[in-house]
């Protein structure tokens, strides 16, 4: 499947929850499969931290350019491209091609830099919800979304209940607790106290703050595995025949991949937009509004509910997703949960798992037959 | 007795339109039949990777919860009926599920092999534990940790304070009223908190 980047623009201005607003925006977007006659069968799939609208296919020419979903979302995938019509969109703030902090501020002239303002999840679901209002969908037959973008699918039943009839919700969490939160903010202290970070303002400088961006990335990594998986692909094993007594060097095979982590991705990611999107994480928190009742929050949702999780992740743990199953049913909202046990930690949401796969496209069998009801 | 007279014979006690939480709930065949036929809602626990996808495949709410660890997710009194058919066999915690049963539903109902069935006894007389189509298993292989019987269950109940509303003995898919602790292969109650 080839894909094709769009981007739409919006010339009003997008008024944030942090009270100031963001004036003349573009989000990229792709598409892929065909809007159906009635336009019931959209689906829109929301990104978490590092990726971005490229969500599924490979760009013309470019064999290695697979989807950051490629496995879930396709032609004959769980989630099948020749019955939906999928959308993936590029959060603000992001810096894969939608209005962030590496673009000029219409307002000054200058690139915004730290002057971005800072985006919540609720600020993105409304984009993206002006950008179905331009591809002319009124209501989705699904959003789907893991992690950080599991908040974002929570999110649309939240702000648009009449707009959504399923949310796919995967290792994902109706809040970050303390840890989670404390994880990052080391991250961000590593940018920010980057010599090339410049307050923000690194690009007028001709610098990134790659120091910085590394450590982000590293430490986010080892979150996103579990020790299980970490001692069965690395354990202690060495690089070199023995020790060599160094403090600095990469001995271990586990700090050459990481260092190799960080390193490709302080190539490509932008040091202001992982200080924007780790805070729009910290800030979700639906719950907030009703005393700290998810049951309470969750009282306004008409969308049905498929959520998943994998046992060793500790970062967004089956915990976390039992307490919003526990916020549906009280509700009586019409929800099922998976708790896959898988070895992979976090990242086990974007990975092949048999169980996983299989119960994502029974489900979408499912939304398909009441989409062509 | 197959499994759809089985399923019947309890799809009959529970009221129409009940919201129905089917612990133990399998391939979500029952919750179906009664979605389908009794105007009932709710949703299944089942643990199986394999059930689960076949629920989710029928379009029956489910949930993937270990019952050894509880219902902690549920509300008091949160459900008209909480079935346990062929469930409490396989549970550790048979005793504790049974007052969070009684907990979370107005109504639980709960089917179980009988181990008093005659033809049972006749094999522990001849020396051997039973090997029959309602408990198919060897002994060293069977997924059954709790055997019990008809009347175990009466004292158990007693003992855990629960109103006993109807209790029958199910054979070849009929019910048996009289003697079922000899007659029938499955126990059946239906009883509330005391």
């Amino acid at each position: 499947m080839i894909a094709t980047p769009q981007s739409a623009h919006f010339p009003d201005s997008l008024r944030l929850q942090g009270g100031g607003s963001i004036r003349a925006y573009d989000l990229a977007f792709e598409t892929y499969g065909t809007l159906n006659a009635d336009k019931s069968n959209a689906v829109l799939v929301c990104h978490a931290l590092n990726a971005s609208h490229h969500v599924a296919g490979v760009y013309a020419n470019q064999p290695k350019s697979a989807g950051w979903w490629d496995n879930m979302v396709g032609p004959g995938k769980p989630l099948d491209t020749d019955r939906f019509f999928v959308i993936g969109v590029n959060n603000l703030g992001s810096c894969f091609g939608s209005t962030g902090p590496m673009h000029v501020n219409p307002d000054t002239g200058q690139v915004y830099g730290a002057d971005f303002p800072v985006v919540t999840v609720e600020d993105w679901v409304n984009a993206q919800a002006l950008l179905l209002d331009q591809l002319g969908i009124r209501k989705l037959a699904a959003v789907m979304g893991g992690s950080l973008g599991g908040m974002q699918a929570l999110g649309w039943t939240l702000q648009y209940p009449e707009r959504v009839g399923h949310a796919v919700v995967i290792a994902s969490a109706p809040n970050l607790t303390a840890e989670n939160i404390a994880f990052n903010e080391v991250a961000r202290r590593a940018i920010v106290t980057d010599p090339d970070f410049h307050g923000g303002h690194f690009y007028q400088h001709g610098v990134v703050p790659q120091r910085g961006l590394r450590i982000a990335r590293m430490i986010g990594h080892i979150t996103y595995l579990s020790d299980d998986v970490m001692n069965t692909k690395f354990g202690r094993q060495l690089i070199g025949e023995g020790y060599r007594y160094s403090t600095q060097d990469a001995e271990f095979q586990i700090e050459s991949y990481l260092r190799y982590q960080g390193d490709k991705f302080s190539e490509y990611f932008d040091a202001n937009t992982y200080l924007l999107i780790t805070r729009a994480l910290d800030y979700f928190d639906p719950a907030r509004h009703f005393g700290g009742s998810l049951t309470a929050a969750f009282a306004q949702v008409q969308a049905k509910f498929l959520l998943v999780s994998f046992t060793t992740d500790w970062r967004f743990s089956p915990q976390r997703s039992r307490e919003m199953v526990k916020a549906l049913l009280d509700n009586r909202r019409t929800v099922s949960y998976a708790e896959i046990d898988a070895p992979h930690g976090h990242d086990a949401f974007l990975l092949d798992d048999a169980r996983y796969m299989a119960t994502v496209r029974a489900y979408f069998d499912r939304v398909a037959q009441e989409v062509s009801q | 007795m197959s499994a759809h007279t089985m399923m019947e014979s309890i799809a009959r006690l529970v009221p129409q339109g009940s919201r129905v939480l089917d612990l133990g709930c399998g391939d979500g065949a029952l919750l179906a039949h009664l979605q389908a036929t009794r105007g009932c809602s709710g949703y299944g626990i089942e643990i199986d990777d394999a059930k689960l996808l076949t629920c989710v495949q029928r379009g029956v709410n489910v949930i993937q919860l270990n019952l050894d660890e509880g219902l902690a997710m549920f509300d008091d009194a949160s459900f008209d009926v909480v079935l346990q058919i062929d469930t409490l066999q396989h549970l550790r915690n048979a005793e504790v599920m049974l007052r969070e049963t009684a907990r979370v539903g107005r109504m639980g109902v709960l089917a179980f092999p009988n181990f008093a069935h005659w033809p049972n006894r006749m094999s522990i007389l001849r020396g051997r534990m039973p090997v029959t189509k309602r408990l198919p298993y060897q002994w060293y292989d069977t997924p059954n940790i709790r055997v019990g019987t008809f009347k175990d269950f009466e004292a158990l109940a007693e003992k855990n304070d629960l109103h006993i509303l109807d209790a029958f003995g199910l054979q070849e898919g009929r019910e048996v009223r009289v003697w079922p602790n000899a007659l029938a292969g499955t126990a059946v109650f239906k009883f509330q908190r005391g």
